[in-house]
């Protein structure tokens, strides 16, 4: 099958199957990023933009190594301000960017849904890199792929994510993934941080305590603690709330034996996972980084309309 | 100028007619509702058969944006999206630039009406100096100048105290205070209603008790105080039954909703729309049922617009950056006359909501027919089928959520003081 989107922005607008195909493409894409000679001749030409008004380390970096190895020029930005009424609005911003004719712009935002306010304005494809507390596909689906990795499916496997659920926009590209390729989602987190009706999402349990949640657990997600989006209101401190909603060696125990750790860095060591968890046996998030750039591959690839790859 | 408007059916509640008549108009002021009245010689005639003929409509809560805003709107072009819309009369909001706290603008606003508008401008005045929340504004010399309420409309008076002082004050000059009741500690940065639909888009909530809270203290001031207060544009179901409740003990309470809170839910961001973002925030469908519910018990006295013109610049961008507000004046009637054949409202109850309580809350002798009051009336042709469009708006903004919606009634004419000030 053919990919028939022009622009990723969310998993929410993507069926089974074109997350099947992405994470298929991923997989072959991973070939080229164990050669010695990183880099195929596939997007020879095109231009892409790395369009950035939140900071970023890792997604900015896997995107640009993303493109160079498909043989793009990848050019980074970073405004240092998102508001409209500070210096230029994105949509003239994205505009003088499109009168250079890029073919994609990557962009992450901090406003919600400002990745479809662009896709109106602009001929380009668009592929969301992050927009607030809605989606960031791209860490979606090199999730699913880092648990397809372990598991070699997707279907029936219970995941936990724990953590601040409303402001994660990882969490919702998660939900969103995992309950189409037929995973059941259980949610931990203070009820400060649980958005009303998010059960509604997809194959979502909200459960009221961690334990709940990671108890015989396939993999268990553990979301950042994002004080600077939280405000003030939503938990007494970080040290209550890695007693309660911090993963340790100990709790780490009621999951299924071999359970995957995961986490979208970058981490809090000791906040929301304890440090022996991070670095121990069970964590894959190295390897999460690691499918990252054959996921970006993949997805700049069927944007792009696909075709060959040497 | 002399007028006859015959064959249409008269709904005047304050007569309690509700047949077909014909209404005459001599110099300005209504003569005769009657059977069979003869034109007088030179006067103009309106057949007005298949038509509702009702008093003017009246709408106490828009924002006209002049002076300040003028690229938003202007009272030029403000009252002609009101009489477009069958509104003989607006009260608009002070949050202009300069605020209306004083004499000057509020003289100014009068002034530019009646000699470039269309129809009647009642200035609402500050209820602090500044629309800053610290000092009471000078609520006599607003009266005085012609100022028909005082209202903080955008920014909630947050001190209690303030609150408090100013619904005694106003009730001492006799004028009314209008609330915008919100709890902003509780509105945050919310950009919508927290709901689902928020959890999905990933957007901000603002929760519903943000209103409700705020509603009740305003209810509970006005019952300390014996003074009485108008909540304006209710939005929730819980602040619906605060207010039924108050009114079933005695407080001096009464309160709007704009025709956006029974017409949409919060469905309508989906898209990330901008002209679906306003304050308070468009709510889900229990909030609407509500809404329904209150106006057709009495508890929810008035409809008003909320009109509030946003130019492009400030709607085509990103949801969080949008400013909050939908234009509302040419829009009402067809969504209020959607009530009526729902059967949530009866003719007459529109007509009360939408004139005759208005003028009564207010103080403004109109929203009747009686013989002897000023000559606002609308002829409402309940067939009139139209399409709203951008170009087809009078108001300079089209930030509209019911652009390209097809609608159905509407003003045929529109009588200002006995001249015909729209015609269609």
């Amino acid at each position: 099958m053919s990919f028939r989107h022009k622009h990723i922005i969310a998993l929410r607008d993507l069926n089974k199957e074109e997350i099947e195909l992405l994470i298929a493409t991923a997989e072959s894409m991973r070939e080229i990023n164990s050669r010695d000679i990183k880099k195929v001749p596939t997007l020879r030409g095109k231009t892409i933009i790395n369009l950035f008004y939140e900071s970023s380390t890792r997604t900015r970096t896997s995107f640009e190594i993303a493109a160079k190895r498909l043989s793009a020029d990848a050019v980074n930005i970073s405004p240092s301000t998102s508001s409209a009424t500070k210096g230029e609005t994105l949509a003239d911003t994205a505009l003088n960017l499109l009168a250079m004719k890029p073919d994609i712009i990557v962009m992450r935002h901090a406003v919600s849904g400002s990745h479809y306010f662009l896709a109106n304005k602009v001929s380009c494809s668009i592929i969301n890199a992050g927009d607030g507390a809605h989606e960031h596909p791209s860490q979606g689906l090199l999730d699913m792929l880092t648990i397809k990795d372990k598991f070699g499916r997707l279907d029936g496997l219970k995941v936990a994510i724990v953590g601040d659920i409303t402001h994660s926009r990882v969490a919702r590209s998660d939900i969103q993934g995992l309950t189409k390729m037929g995973s059941s989602i259980f949610l931990a987190g203070p009820p400060t941080m649980m958005p009303p009706g998010v059960e509604k999402l997809g194959n979502v349990t909200v459960c009221g305590t961690m334990k709940e949640a990671i108890q015989d657990a396939d993999v268990v997600m553990m979301l950042r603690i994002q004080q600077e989006r939280q405000g003030k209101t939503l938990m007494p401190n970080t040290r209550e709330y890695s007693r309660y909603f911090g993963l340790n060696p100990t709790n780490l125990k009621l999951a299924k034996p071999g359970a995957m750790v995961m986490h979208p860095g970058p981490i809090n060591r000791g906040v929301e996972m304890s440090s022996y968890v991070v670095d121990g046996d069970q964590s894959h998030i190295l390897k999460q980084v690691e499918n990252g750039v054959a996921v970006r591959m993949a997805m700049l690839y069927h944007v792009s309309g696909g075709g060959s790859v040497e | 100028m002399n007028l006859l408007i015959k064959g249409g059916r008269v709904i005047d509640p304050t007569q309690k007619l509700d047949e077909t008549l014909d209404v005459l108009v001599e110099n300005g002021v209504i003569r005769e509702v009657g059977r069979n009245l003869a034109a007088p010689a030179g006067a103009e005639t309106i057949d007005a058969s298949g038509c509702y003929v009702t008093p003017g409509l009246i709408d106490m809560h828009v924002h006209l944006r002049d002076p300040g805003f003028e690229y938003k709107e202007d009272i030029v072009s403000g009252t002609q999206a009101a009489v477009a819309g069958g509104f003989t009369s607006v009260c608009c909001m002070p949050n202009t630039k300069p605020v209306i706290d004083g004499k000057a603008v509020a003289s100014y606003i009068i002034n530019k009406a009646k000699s470039e508008g269309c129809c009647n401008v009642f200035p609402v005045g500050t209820i602090t100096q500044g629309m800053n929340g610290d000092r009471m504004s000078e609520m006599g010399e607003l009266k005085e100048t012609g100022c028909v309420a005082v209202s903080d409309d955008g920014k909630p008076v947050k001190s209690s105290e303030l609150m408090r002082r100013a619904l005694q004050y106003a009730k001492g000059i006799g004028i009314m205070v209008i609330s915008h009741a919100e709890d902003l500690d509780l509105v945050g940065e919310g950009t919508m209603n927290e709901g689902f639909t928020s959890t999905e888009l990933g957007l901000k909530g603002i929760p519903r008790v943000a209103e409700d809270i705020a509603t009740v203290r305003e209810i509970m001031l006005a019952e300390y105080t014996g003074a009485p207060v108008h909540i304006a544009h209710v939005s929730t179901a819980g602040s619906t039954r605060v207010v039924r409740e108050a009114k079933a003990r005695g407080v001096q309470v009464t309160c709007e909703t704009a025709p956006h809170y029974f017409t949409l839910t919060d469905d309508a961001v989906r898209g990330y729309n901008t002209n679906a973002k306003m304050n308070p925030p468009l709510r889900e469908a229990e909030d609407v049922a509500a809404i329904k519910a209150g106006l057709a018990d009495g508890t929810i006295d008035c409809i008003a617009t909320d009109h509030a013109p946003h130019h492009l610049d400030d709607k085509d961008v990103e949801f969080n950056e949008a400013l909050n507000g939908i234009v509302g004046l040419e829009t009402s009637l067809p969504l209020a006359l959607r009530l009526v054949a729902e059967g949530v409202l009866t003719l007459k109850q529109m007509v009360e909501v939408m004139s005759v309580n208005p003028a009564n809350i207010l103080g403004l002798g109109r929203g009747t027919l009686k013989a002897g009051t000023p000559a606002d009336i609308t002829v409402i042709d309940p067939e009139l089928t139209w399409t709203v469009t951008a170009d087809g708006l009078r108001s300079k903004s089209k930030n509209s959520p019911f652009l390209g919606q097809a609608m159905k009634g509407g003003a045929r004419y529109t009588v200002v003081g006995g001249k015909i000030q729209f015609r269609r």
